[in-house]
C-alpha cells in the first residue's frame, strides 16, 4: 500500500501496554481477586446426561458448620423461564451430564464440597438423546417436551428447534448444466474452546440491592445484563468489572456462575466467590456444536460452480440457539454461484448449552464446502487455488447471505498463495498437501472511548473492550497515530460497567474495528480541542489552526509567527484554557468488512498408528490493515493451532448414557508444542473503507480453514477421503485398515 | 481440622505458613502467601499454568502436596525478574516477540522456559518445543513462544 509507508505508529511492532504485568505474575485474572470475610461458592452438578428431578433436599448441607447458604433454582425468579437462568441452575429436568442442579456458599472451598456431597436429589433418570441422528428421527426422545420447531404451535414436540432455509436460482437447472458433480457428508465433532483460565467471579451484594461483580467475561455489559435477566433486576443495580481474561474465544460470552454467586451474596450478606474446576468447564461450558454437512456441488470442466446444497444439522446442546445460522450464512460465502439451496436445523441434544467458538458455526459447514471444492479440483485435475478463483467472491459479488460485498480480499490471498514460496514448493512424495479458504463475516456494534490527557501530555485512554489478546496495544497505536504523539506516551485501560461507556464484548473480531474506532474519534475530540486551545493561545479563529504531527500550527497562509504548540504544552495550560483536555466518542459501527484467508497443510501419516503429523502449515489472511502486525500474525497462528487441533484429535466422547469421558486436559487433547510446526504468516491488506485505517476483523477467520486443509491434506496422501473429523490416530488408522 | 505447620523459601525468602493436609503447594502459594502469579488453569497436572521450580526442579503445584515444600526452596513467576536488572531475557523476550495473547499461561512457560535456558543454554527449536509440550498455550500456536525462547537463548550465548 502506498499509504501504509506515511504511517508513523501503525504497522510497527512495540510492546504492549499491560505486557511486564503478564510476564512476572502481577496481572489478575478471574480468580486473582480475594476481598475480606469473602464465601467459596461451589455447584451441584447432575451424574445424568437425563433427568426429572424428583426432589432436591438442601437441609443437610445447610446443617453443616461453615456453610452460609445453599440453594436450588427455587432461589431464583421463578418468573423468568429463560433457557439462560434454566442452564444456571436445572429446574425439572437435568438436561445434561453437568447441568448445575444446587449452589453452596461456605467459609472454605473444602466446606464447600463436603457440603455438596449432603445435598440429597432424587432423580428419575431419563433415556438421553445424544446424537443428530436419534434428535431427528421420528418418535425421538425429547430433550424439552413443549419445543416445536420453529414456535409452531401446530406441529408436534420436536428436537429441532428451529429451521431455516435460503436460496437462489434454480438449483436443478444449476446442476443439469453441471460436468461434475460432487456429493458428499461430513460430521464434525463438539470441540471445547480450551481457554487455559477456567470461569471465576466474585460477587457482593449489600442489602440496598446493590450487586458488584468481578469476573473474567469478554464482556462485562452483557454479564450484566445477563445477570441482570436471570435474577429480574434492573441493569443499573449491577456493576460489572472485568478482570484480565485468560482466553475466551466465544466461550465467555455468556454466564454461568455469576448469578449465583450474587443470590449467594445475597443470602449471606458476604461476598462469594466461585472458581470452575477444569472439569466443571469441559462439562458445564462452550462447547462447539458437532455437526452433519451434506454437500452437493456441480462444475463445468473450466471449474466454473453451477449448483451447489448445503444441509446442515447443528447440535444446540440442551437448548436451542446453536450457531446454525452463520453456518449456513457462511458456507458458500467465498464463492459466486447462481445456483444454490441451504437448508439448516437447530438440534436439541442431552449435552451442554453449545457456546461461541471463533467464527461460530462456520469451521464445520465451511469444512465440509471446503472438501468438496477439493473433490472437485481433484475431478477436473485443476489447481485448488485456480479452481478457487474460478469462483471467489470479490467487490461487487452478491454475498449468499445478501448484501453485496464491498472491497474484500480473498483474490488477493489467493493470488498471495500461488506466489507463496511455500506453495510453489511442491511437496515431496511422502507428504500431502491439502488448501482451503476460510471467512468470517466480522461484526461492528457498539463501543464508547474516552481520551484523557494529563497535565503532562500523557495520554490514557479509557474503553470497555477486555484485551484478550493485545488490545490495548492496537488502541495505544491507532491513538499515536491519530494524535501525532508517541506510542510510549500512551496507555489504555479497560474500564468496568460504571466507569465507561457501553460497550459491547470483544467478540466478533470487532475490538480493533469497533473499539477502534470509538478510540480514533476520540483522539480526533482531543484535537479539536487542542486546536481551539492553541487558536485563543494564538488569538486565531479555530479554522486558522491545523494539528500536525502531534502539533498546532497556524494553518499555511495565516500570518503569526508563534512557535508549534504541542500536546504537552497544551496540556501544560489547560487549567488557563479551559480545563482538562478529554475527548469521548460512542458509536454503532457500520461496515465491519469481512475477513478471508488462504491456509495450506504438509501432513504426514505414519501408517501403523494412523497418527497425522502437520510438517508445514501456511496461513495468508486479509487484515484490511495490520495495526500491529505481531497481533495479527498471533490471531492468524493461534487460531490455525486451534483449528488443527480440531481437525487431528479433539472431540468430546459420551459413553451410551450421556456421560462425558474425556473432561480433562489429559484426556481431551489440545495440541502442545511439540506437535506443531511453525505457522508461517503471510497478511495481505485490502483496507476497510469504514475504518479510517482500513482495518477489517482478523481474529476469528483463522480456526475456519484450517479443518478442510488438513482434511485435504491427508487425502491428497491417501488417496482417498476421510469425510469425518478428527482425524486421529484410531480413525485414520480404522480408514485406512478398511481399504486395505 | 490441625493444620501443619509449613516452613519454606519462596523467591529466596523465608516463608513459614499453617496449611491443612489436603491443600496443594499452589493453594498455599495462591491463598496462603498470597502469590497469584502462578495459575491454575486444570487441577490435574495438565496444562502447566501453575508451573514452579521446587528445589531447582519444574513442577506442577497442583500436583505437589503444600506439606512437602517443607524445607523446600520455591521459585515461582514473580521470583523471575530481578528487582535490580529488572526483567530476565526471558521475559523480555516474551515480550518483544508479542509471544502472550491472554497471558495466563505465560507465568508458566516463563518458569520452564528460564529453567530450560539455565540447563541448556543453546536448544535447538525440537528441545524448546518438547521441554514446553507441559504447557499449554490455547491463544499463539506456539510459534512466537518458541521464537522468543530460542531469541533469549541467543542473547544469553552470543556467537563469534
Amino acid at each position: 500500500m502506498a499509504e501504509a509507508a506515511n504511517f508513523k505508529a501503525i504497522g510497527t511492532r512495540p510492546i504492549r501496554p499491560d505486557g511486564i504485568d503478564k510476564v512476572t505474575g502481577r496481572a489478575n485474572f478471574g480468580a486473582d481477586l480475594n476481598l475480606p470475610d469473602m464465601l467459596h461458592g461451589k455447584v451441584l452438578r447432575s451424574p445424568h446426561a437425563h433427568a426429572r428431578i424428583k426432589r432436591i433436599d438442601l437441609t443437610k448441607a445447610q446443617a453443616m458448620e461453615g456453610v452460609y447458604a445453599v440453594i436450588s433454582s427455587a432461589d431464583f425468579p421463578q418468573e423468568v423461564t429463560s433457557s439462560l437462568s434454566k442452564n444456571i441452575l436445572a429446574r425439572d429436568k437435568a438436561l445434561y451430564h453437568g447441568h448445575a442442579l444446587a449452589a453452596v456458599a461456605a467459609r472454605t472451598p473444602r466446606i464447600a464440597e463436603e457440603a455438596l456431597e449432603r445435598i440429597e436429589v432424587e432423580y428419575e433418570v431419563l433415556p438421553p438423546v445424544l446424537s443428530l441422528d436419534d434428535a431427528m428421527r421420528e418418535r425421538a426422545i425429547l430433550v424439552c417436551e413443549d419445543l416445536r420447531t420453529n414456535d409452531d404451535e401446530s406441529s408436534p414436540p420436536s428436537n429441532v428447534a428451529a429451521t431455516q432455509r435460503f436460496e437462489r436460482g434454480d438449483v436443478t437447472k444449476g446442476f443439469a448444466k453441471a460436468d461434475v458433480i460432487v456429493q458428499e457428508e461430513f460430521r464434525v465433532p463438539s470441540a471445547h474452546q480450551g481457554y487455559i483460565e477456567p470461569h471465576a467471579c466474585v460477587a457482593t451484594s449489600n442489602p440496598g440491592g446493590r450487586v458488584t461483580i468481578w469476573c473474567t467475561t469478554q464482556g462485562p455489559f452483557e454479564v450484566r445484563s445477563a445477570t441482570a435477566g436471570v435474577l429480574n433486576k434492573t441493569v443499573s443495580d449491577i456493576k460489572v468489572i472485568p478482570s484480565e481474561i485468560g482466553g475466551g474465544f466465544g466461550g465467555k460470552t455468556v454466564v454461568y456462575l455469576e448469578p449465583v454467586a450474587v443470590r449467594l451474596s445475597e443470602l449471606t450478606g458476604k461476598p462469594v466467590k466461585m472458581v470452575m474446576n477444569r472439569e466443571e468447564v469441559f462439562r458445564a461450558t462452550g462447547p462447539a456444536s458437532a455437526t452433519l454437512c451434506k454437500i452437493k456441488v456441480g462444475a463445468k470442466k473450466d471449474g466454473r460452480i453451477t449448483a451447489a446444497t448445503a444441509w446442515l444439522a447443528y447440535e444446540a446442546g440442551a437448548f436451542p440457539g446453536s450457531p446454525v445460522g452463520p453456518g449456513c450464512m457462511s458456507v458458500f460465502a467465498p464463492y459466486d454461484i447462481d445456483n444454490f439451496l441451504v437448508e439448516g436445523y437447530d438440534v436439541l441434544v442431552n449435552k451442554p448449552k453449545v457456546a461461541a467458538y471463533r467464527a461460530p458455526g462456520a469451521p464445520q459447514s465451511m469444512h465440509a464446502m471446503e472438501c468438496a471444492i477439493d473433490e472437485l479440483a481433484q475431478e477436473l485435475e485443476i489447481d485448488p487455488i485456480d479452481l478457487r478463483l474460478k469462483n471467489a467472491a470479490k467487490e461487487g459479488t452478491i454475498a449468499p447471505y445478501g448484501p453485496k460485498f464491498p472491497p474484500i480480499g480473498l483474490v488477493e490471498c489467493l493470488e498471495a498463495a500461488k506466489r507463496h514460496p511455500n506453495y510453489v514448493n511442491k511437496p515431496s512424495e511422502e507428504v500431502g498437501r491439502g488448501v482451503a479458504v476460510g471467512f468470517w463475516f466480522n461484526i461492528g456494534m457498539q463501543s464508547s472511548a474516552e481520551v484523557n490527557i494529563a497535565e503532562d501530555g500523557a495520554v490514557s485512554i479509557m474503553e470497555g473492550s477486555p484485551d484478550i489478546g493485545g488490545s490495548r496495544a492496537s488502541m495505544c497505536l491507532m491513538a499515536a497515530e491519530t494524535l501525532g504523539v508517541p506510542y510510549e506516551t500512551i496507555n489504555a485501560h479497560v474500564g468496568d460497567t460504571e466507569s465507561t461507556g457501553f460497550c459491547n464484548l470483544t467478540g466478533g473480531s470487532r475490538t480493533t474495528f469497533a473499539t477502534g474506532l470509538a478510540v480514533v474519534k476520540a483522539c480526533e475530540d482531543v484535537i479539536a480541542q487542542c486546536k481551539a486551545r492553541a487558536a485563543m493561545t494564538w488569538e486565531l479563529d479555530v479554522e486558522q489552526v491545523d494539528w500536525r504531527d502531534g502539533q498546532a500550527v497556524p494553518r499555511p497562509g495565516v500570518n503569526i509567527d508563534v512557535e508549534p504548540l504541542s500536546l504537552a504544552d497544551i496540556a501544560k495550560t489547560m487549567s488557563r484554557t479551559g480545563g482538562p483536555l478529554l475527548g469521548r466518542a460512542s458509536l454503532n459501527a457500520q461496515g465491519a468488512g469481512a475477513c478471508f484467508s488462504v491456509n495450506w497443510t504438509d501432513v504426514t501419516i505414519d501408517r501403523e498408528t494412523g497418527k497425522v503429523d502437520v510438517k508445514a502449515f501456511t496461513a495468508i489472511q486479509d487484515a484490511g490493515r495490520a495495526i500491529h502486525p505481531s497481533y495479527v500474525e498471533g490471531q492468524m497462528q493461534g487460531g490455525a493451532v486451534q483449528g488443527l487441533g480440531w481437525a487431528l484429535n479433539e472431540e468430546y466422547i459420551y459413553d451410551d448414557n450421556g456421560v462425558v469421558e474425556n473432561a480433562s486436559f489429559l484426556d481431551y487433547r489440545v495440541p502442545v508444542a511439540s506437535d506443531m510446526p511453525m505457522i508461517d504468516c503471510e497478511i495481505v491488506e485490502v483496507p476497510n473503507p469504514s475504518h479510517p485505517y482500513g482495518v477489517r476483523g482478523v481474529g476469528e477467520t483463522p480456526i475456519v480453514a484450517p479443518l478442510a486443509a488438513t482434511s485435504n491434506a491427508v487425502r491428497d496422501l491417501l488417496g482417498f477421503r476421510i469425510n469425518d473429523l478428527p482425524l486421529s490416530p484410531p480413525n485414520v488408522l480404522a480408514a485406512i485398515d478398511s481399504t486395505d | 481440622m490441625s493444620k501443619i505447620y509449613v516452613s519454606t523459601t519462596v523467591n529466596g525468602r523465608p516463608e513459614d505458613v499453617l496449611c491443612e493436609a489436603h491443600q496443594t503447594l499452589l493453594d498455599l502459594l495462591r491463598d496462603e502467601i498470597g502469590l497469584t502469579g502462578t495459575k491454575e488453569g486444570c487441577g490435574t497436572g495438565d496444562c502447566g499454568a501453575c508451573t514452579v521450580l521446587l528445589d531447582d526442579r519444574l513442577v506442577c503445584s497442583c500436583l505437589v502436596l503444600a506439606p512437602e515444600a517443607d524445607g523446600k526452596e520455591i521459585t515461582t513467576v514473580e521470583g523471575i525478574a530481578d528487582s535490580q536488572d529488572g526483567l530476565h531475557v526471558v521475559q523480555q523476550k516474551l515480550l518483544e516477540h508479542a509471544a502472550l495473547q491472554c497471558g495466563v499461561c505465560t507465568p508458566g512457560f516463563v518458569v520452564a522456559a528460564k529453567a530450560l535456558l539455565d540447563r541448556d543454554p543453546n536448544p535447538d527449536e525440537k528441545t524448546i518445543r518438547y521441554w514446553l509440550a507441559g504447557n499449554l498455550c490455547r491463544c499463539t500456536g506456539y510459534d512466537k513462544i518458541i521464537r522468543a525462547v530460542q531469541d533469549a537463548a541467543q542473547e544469553l550465548t552470543p556467537t563469534k
